[in-house]
């Protein structure tokens, strides 16, 4: 079995009288290490998607298998804790806390660990990823006195600092500009080189979509193909694995 | 999520909008401030309320003898002779509650100053204790002395009334009066004291030492003398004035006939006393100095347990009760008033904790998304809000203390400073934190972190 397997996920909204089905029976299956990247148009229901790929939320109907466990019909609580432990969550508008430094964002996820580390520990760790993402001088910035790159690597850094197997970005890139996007992408495509880390991006930007191995594309509420890496359109084959 | 943790997480959000979260525990702060000043002004003046009360008597003790039954008719309070001023002395020493006692003899005769006559309604023998005990001040002279009361010497205090209607506006002090044909000289005049509560006229008093009333004006009046005459005493006290020079010490033991000593050799004693008058050290000193009292006399009485007190003790209940009424109304209804802005300060905590969930959404679903349970999110507003409590309570503490300081020392209005009211505003605080911030931390831990995440 792959790590995430999804069979059949159905996601349906319910507004009043009216049911918005946004997902209509989505299967797929994501082995670990691979970069995935998840394609579609505006509103095909690639976040709704991404959100019970990463725990936020749960299905309507079908089955959701991460990492040997069955975990859609997981408690709130039960769920927060398979996000603390294993996925990590990189977001379009970084979502840092204001007016707290960047070492402090970073170690903000360790507070809801199990793991009881000091707060010593706690802050050598987050410095250590801080240094990873290439902020080693940016330690006490507050994000307001960061650029939009920096916040983004900040972000990633927290993502990380749980050492989770699976990162989500949902529009990683969708706030920076194409110098950027490229060197955290670059990133992402490190991460999932040398840490073996399973990395799922959302995007509706063809350029990035092309640095994964893989893109799923979704279209009205359902996979319509599985894209080797290489059939991108057009392009240098730069995502692709050796 | 470690307490410890959460604690510095709260801080450090507070810490991220220190003006706001001032702001946000001023009504703590006041309110706690307020509580304290008022706590520590108001035990102040209820000490001073207090000194007040028992200056107006509330802390006076009577000690009448017991009665006795002839033939099963009773003869009523102070019927047996059974107090002594030996017993008055030991009241004084061995009762720690006791601030003072002093014997009373009382008299009723007529005094005359040259052509003017006037029979004061008191006329009692004492010592100058008696003086303080009743907070009695003079408005001129000098008070006679323990030394004038052993050595029997004619002097004397009148009230207010008493000089009035004698010399009619005159200067008192230093006049000679005649009572009973006895010569006494005045050496002092009390204050005016007005109607006690029953409306009788407190300032018609003649006040002399005991032993110039029961032997030398009460003595000589056998007929028209009150109790104070029963017994063998009188008839011993009577004997002395038919000495040829009367200014001399009399004998404060008058030799009993051979008869009494050989028919009750413990039962009459040399020389009663009326009663005795003893003042506590405070009003809340009465009960116990009633117990050391009835021990005290008791002893002395040589009393058997089975055998009932020969003597009776009343003391001011009535008007301690309707004094510490209203010193209680007072204080709730501080309590109240200090109720009230606490809870006003509570609401304002609670507001500003909700525009605080509203604001930081965002941060909550992201809480949320890293991990955060319900539980943790709940507890990290809570705590927030009862750190924001403590940090006003404490800063409350200060405020009013500060104040009552203030007052004290500009105001020159006393002030006690309670530990009780410090401790009670500590946990005060904590639980107006915990009350008011509960829905608020309540309301952020239900949130749903994918609608949180996207709240703009
Ligand atoms: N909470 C919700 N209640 C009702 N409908 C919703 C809700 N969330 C999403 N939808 C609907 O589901 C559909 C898919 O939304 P989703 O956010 O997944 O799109 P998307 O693929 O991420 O689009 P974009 O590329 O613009 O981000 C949309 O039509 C949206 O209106
Ligand atoms: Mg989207």
């Amino acid at each position: 079995m792959n790590f995430i397997e999804l069979h059949n996920i159905c996601k349906t909204y319910t507004m009043g009288d009216i049911q918005v089905p946004v997902l209509k029976g989505v299967s797929a299956s994501i082995a670990a290490g691979e970069c995935v990247a998840l394609v579609g148009a505006s509103g095909s229901g690639k976040t709704t998607l991404m959100n019970i790929l990463g725990c936020l939320d749960h299905p309507t109907e079908g089955e959701y298998w991460l990492d040997g466990e069955e975990v859609s019909q997981f408690s709130p609580d039960r769920r927060a804790l398979v996000r603390n432990h294993k996925l990590g969550f990189v977001f379009q508008n970084f979502n840092l806390l204001a007016r707290t430094s960047a070492l402090e964002n970073v170690a903000m996820p360790l507070s809801y660990t199990s793991e009881n580390l000091s707060d010593r520990q706690a802050r050598r760790r987050a410095r250590e990823m801080l240094c990873r993402v290439g902020l080693a001088d940016r330690l006490e910035h507050e994000p307001s006195q960061l650029s939009g790159g920096q916040q983004q690597r900040v972000a990633i850094a927290r993502a990380l600092i749980n050492r989770p197997p699976v990162l989500f970005a949902d529009e990683p890139t969708g706030n920076l500009d194409s110098h950027t996007s490229a060197e955290i992408l670059q990133m992402f495509r490190q991460l999932n080189r040398e840490d073996g880390i399973t990395v799922i991006l959302v995007t509706h930007d063809a350029d990035v979509a092309r640095w994964a191995d893989r893109r799923i594309r979704i279209h009205d509420g359902l996979i319509v193909e599985g894209e080797a890496a290489t059939s991108g359109p057009g392009g240098p084959n730069e995502g692709g694995r050796p | 999520m470690k307490a410890y943790r959460t604690v510095k997480t709260a801080l450090r959000a507070l810490r991220r909008n220190p003006m706001r979260a001032m702001l946000t525990t001023l009504g703590i702060v006041i309110g706690i401030g307020s509580v304290i000043a008022m706590m520590e002004i108001g035990s102040g003046s209820s000490q001073s309320l207090q000194r007040a009360i028992a200056s107006m008597g509330a802390n006076v003790l009577m000690i009448m003898p017991g009665s006795t039954a002839s033939s099963g008719v009773s003869q009523g309070a102070g019927s047996v002779a059974s107090l002594t001023p030996q017993d008055c002395q030991a009241l004084a020493e061995g009762c720690p509650s006791l601030r003072a006692a002093a014997p009373v003899v009382r008299a009723r005769t007529q005094i005359v100053y040259g052509s003017r006559n006037w029979a004061p309604n008191q006329m009692y023998g004492t010592t100058p204790a008696f003086l303080e005990i009743r907070s009695w001040t003079l408005a001129s002279g000098q008070p006679f002395t323990d030394r004038d009361v052993l050595t029997a010497n004619r002097v004397c205090i009148l009230g207010q009334t008493t000089a009035q209607e004698l010399f009619q506006g005159e200067e008192a002090v230093g006049k000679e009066i005649r009572v009973n044909n006895v010569p006494l000289l005045v050496v002092a005049l009390l204050a005016r004291k007005g109607a006690n509560m029953v409306g009788m006229d407190q300032d018609d008093i003649l006040i002399a030492p005991w032993t110039v009333v029961k032997y030398r004006i009460a003595g000589s009046t056998l007929s028209n003398a009150n109790q104070s005459s029963s017994g063998g005493s009188s008839s011993g006290a009577s004997n002395l004035l038919s000495k040829p020079f009367p200014s001399d010490p009399p004998d404060l033991y008058p030799a009993r006939s051979d008869v009494q000593t050989r028919n009750s050799p413990q039962l009459v004693r040399f020389s009663s006393i009326d009663s005795i008058l003893a003042a506590a050290q405070s009003v809340a000193h009465v009960k116990p100095a009633m117990e050391e009292m009835r021990t005290v006399l008791r002893r002395r009485h040589n009393l058997r347990e089975d055998k009932g007190d020969d003597f009776d003790m009343r003391d001011m209940t009535e008007m301690t009760n309707t004094f510490s009424s209203t010193t209680r109304v007072m204080t709730n209804l501080l309590l109240c008033v200090a109720l009230i802005s606490l809870v006003v300060g509570g609401v304002g905590i609670m507001n500003i904790m909700l525009v605080s969930v509203t604001e930081r959404t965002r941060e909550i679903g992201l809480r949320m998304a890293v991990g955060a349970r319900k539980r943790d999110i709940l507890r990290q507003f809570l705590f927030e809000a009862v750190t924001l409590c403590l940090v006003g309570g404490a800063m409350g503490i200060a405020l009013g203390h500060g104040g009552s300081l203030l007052v004290q020392q500009f105001l020159r209005w006393p002030v006690e400073t309670s530990p009780t009211a410090i401790v009670a505003s500590v946990l005060v605080s904590a639980g107006v934190g915990i009350a008011f911030g509960f829905y608020p931390a309540w309301k952020a831990s239900r949130l749903d972190p994918i609608e949180a995440l996207r709240y703009e």
